[in-house]
């Protein structure tokens, strides 16, 4: 087992270490000076002094090759530069925006686990019945639909439709921002908070609670058929406990992988949520960046995505080999 | 990894399945059989009778439309929809319905072309790595590991960037992007594949191995790749708005809906209609590929059922 982590765990220094690099060298081919950028903006004439300034201070004049150097450098002792259009510390930027995001991700992998997989377990139990072939079809619509667009749906009907049909200021719920900020016991809201978590929330679990639920009922119905479950009804188990006990814990299996491989999935879906609610998270912050050429604030950030999302790859595949020994740990992970 | 050996034919009840006396009767072609399982799926046929229509709809546009795509009605700016403009008018008076009829085009041609140059990739990298195996699968594999350690959206709106934002670039945006999950899945195919006595024997009659590759695996490797390349069709979809959304993708006066979708979100409370249509377009379009998507897989493969 601990060879295993370990192997892992080096696999992921080279995956990074090339993610980061190719980011790096992509932003390098972008048409546009960056050190006009950092001056003031690409479309002002900015006096040619002040441009020599500015190369000197970012090293902008150096070679590619040195520059490229001097980026891993600082990176590797978490370093990580400061954004080209406030100066802000990018870690700063990061500390401040991380919290936003997590609290945000918390209440939607919640979502996903007390909505996305109790349904999936209903639907492979009462397969064919009127509530399958809606959750089925509810599923599909859910992969089908843009994230934002969603969100602006919620929009229009909890904030939008209520103001405009009178109701009590307290019926309508939040679009825009964080609001007052308050949270206890880091993810809790209080007050007020929750008029502007709900709809965020919701927007961002859609995708992965489909996903689980669509996953959790394909599981469950392939345990359902399994010799054991018939060897566990003969024996006269009550039918609770026989799904319970012998069918979701095997059915589970799956499902778990699904929710580590759906980090992915979720930080999409967060750069979108996010950029439509304007909710101060990292997302929003990633494409904000990327749109507008702040190298530093970009890489680092996402640098910080990517190292999330291999340990929590990393993570899924040790708990995957923890409940199913069966899963040889010495063989490579090829084929 | 199960303990029966997949593929047995038994049923719960451990009586081994025989084909029911009538479907025995003649012999089909795989083509008419596959057809056949694939009708009895209603909702893939409503996605398909959708996909024809809007084809037809792409072909057709100019007699459908009413107005042009930069047509403006002078005054009538955010109208909700009326008998004159069937989905109201956008924020510079041009006929919503036109533009998303317009639109049908322009996602299609997207879709397609993107999942063409993503299926092409796909296929000779993970053709190479699954028949080559050694050293050749471990670099395919790791370079496909690299870019999904990339979150997809951070990827493709950075190369967007870099592309700039006519319809070829976007097209070649996530034509680049979308082939690491079509890479995995071909590679699986030919690693196992590759292993079968038929390859064996065609390489003791000296075939070349390109020949091997191409004319003897691909065709047993095709349908998982056929249920890919739908549902990616529909992804690309789904992406080219993603990019829309985040200001990187077609650029204006295009018809693309994603980019309608765009142009409305600042009118949701006065002029919502301006968002809906077309958002509900995207929805509708790829819902249709991915139930087509479904119905091919359980049509072409009737053991996963």
């Amino acid at each position: 087992m601990t060879s295993f982590i370990t192997r892992r765990l080096l696999l992921i220094i080279p995956t990074v270490f090339l993610a980061l690099s190719f980011l790096f060298f992509l932003f390098f081919t972008l048409p546009g000076d960056p050190a006009r950028l950092i001056a003031g903006g690409a479309d002002r004439s900015i006096d040619e002094g002040v441009i020599e300034r500015v190369n000197e201070r970012y090293g902008l004049d150096d070679p590619l090759i040195v520059q490229f150097k001097d980026y891993w450098a600082r990176t590797i002792q978490w370093d990580l530069g400061e954004s080209f259009l406030t100066r802000r510390s990018v870690n700063d930027i990061l500390n401040e925006k991380a919290t936003a995001s997590i609290r945000l991700a918390i209440w939607a992998i919640i979502i996903e686990i007390v909505v996305g997989i109790p349904v999936g377990l209903l639907s492979a139990i009462r397969r064919y019945s009127i509530g399958d072939r809606v959750t089925t079809i509810l599923t599909a619509a859910a992969s089908a639909i843009p994230v934002f667009v969603l969100g602006f749906v919620l929009q229009w009907m909890f904030a939008v439709q209520p103001n405009k049909l009178g109701w009590p200021e307290w019926a309508a719920l939040r679009t825009q921002g964080i609001g007052p900020d308050s949270w206890a016991l880091f993810f809790i809201p209080t007050g007020e908070q929750w008029r502007y978590l709900i709809l965020p929330a919701i927007t961002l679990a859609s995708v992965s609670t489909a996903l689980a639920a669509r996953m959790m009922r394909g599981s469950m119905l392939e345990v359902l058929r399994a010799d054991y479950m018939r060897t566990a009804r003969a024996k006269g188990l009550r039918e609770r406990d026989v799904v319970v006990k012998h069918g979701l814990r095997n059915a589970m299996l799956p499902v778990v992988t699904l929710i580590g491989i759906d980090f992915g999935v979720v930080i999409g879906a967060a750069v979108l949520t996010e950029t439509t609610f304007s909710w101060p998270g990292l997302g929003s912050e990633i494409a904000d960046s990327v749109t507008q050429r702040d190298l530093p604030v970009v890489l680092g950030l996402t640098l910080v995505v990517v190292l999330a999302f291999a340990l929590i790859n990393l993570l899924v595949d040790i708990s995957y080999a923890w409940f199913d020994p069966r899963i040889r740990l010495g063989k490579g992970d090829s084929s | 990894m199960t303990l029966v050996e997949p593929g047995t034919p038994t049923t719960v009840t451990g009586v081994p399945e025989v084909a029911a006396p009538e479907e025995l009767g003649e012999a089909r072609p795989l083509r008419a059989d596959v057809w056949r399982r694939f009708k009895r799926n209603r909702l893939a046929m409503v996605g398909l009778v959708f996909l024809i229509l809007l084809g037809l709809v792409a072909v057709f546009a100019p007699w459908i439309a009413p107005y042009g795509i930069t047509e403006r009605a002078s005054g009538e700016y955010r109208q909700p929809p009326s008998a004159d403009h069937w989905f109201g008018t956008d924020a510079i008076g041009r006929d919503l319905f036109s533009r998303i009829v317009y639109g049908a085009r322009v996602s299609l041609r997207i879709g397609f072309a993107a999942t063409a140059i993503s299926v092409v990739i796909g296929l000779l990298l993970g053709a190479v790595a699954g028949f080559f195996r050694g050293a050749t699968d471990t670099v395919i594999s790791r370079v496909i590991d690299v870019f999904l350690a990339i979150p997809y959206i951070v990827l493709a709106v950075a190369i967007a960037s870099v592309f700039g934002r006519s319809e070829n670039a976007v097209i070649l945006v996530l034509g680049l992007t979308g082939w690491l999950y079509i890479a995995r899945i071909v590679r699986a195919s030919f690693l196992s594949l590759s292993r079968l006595e038929y390859v064996e024997a065609a390489t003791a009659l000296g075939f070349s191995r390109r020949r091997i590759m191409f004319r003897h695996i691909l065709p047993n490797a095709l349908q998982p790749i056929i249920v890919i390349g739908t549902i990616t069709v529909g992804a690309v979809i789904l992406s080219e708005a993603a990019l829309s959304f985040l200001n990187v993708g077609p650029q204006p006066p295009t018809p693309a809906w994603g980019l309608m979708v765009f142009e409305g979100k600042g009118a949701l409370t006065s002029a919502p209609h301006m968002l809906f249509f077309p958002a509900g377009a995207i929805v509708l379009t790829v819902l249709a590929f991915v139930f087509v998507g479904d119905g091919l897989r359980d049509a072409l493969d009737p053991k996963l059922k």
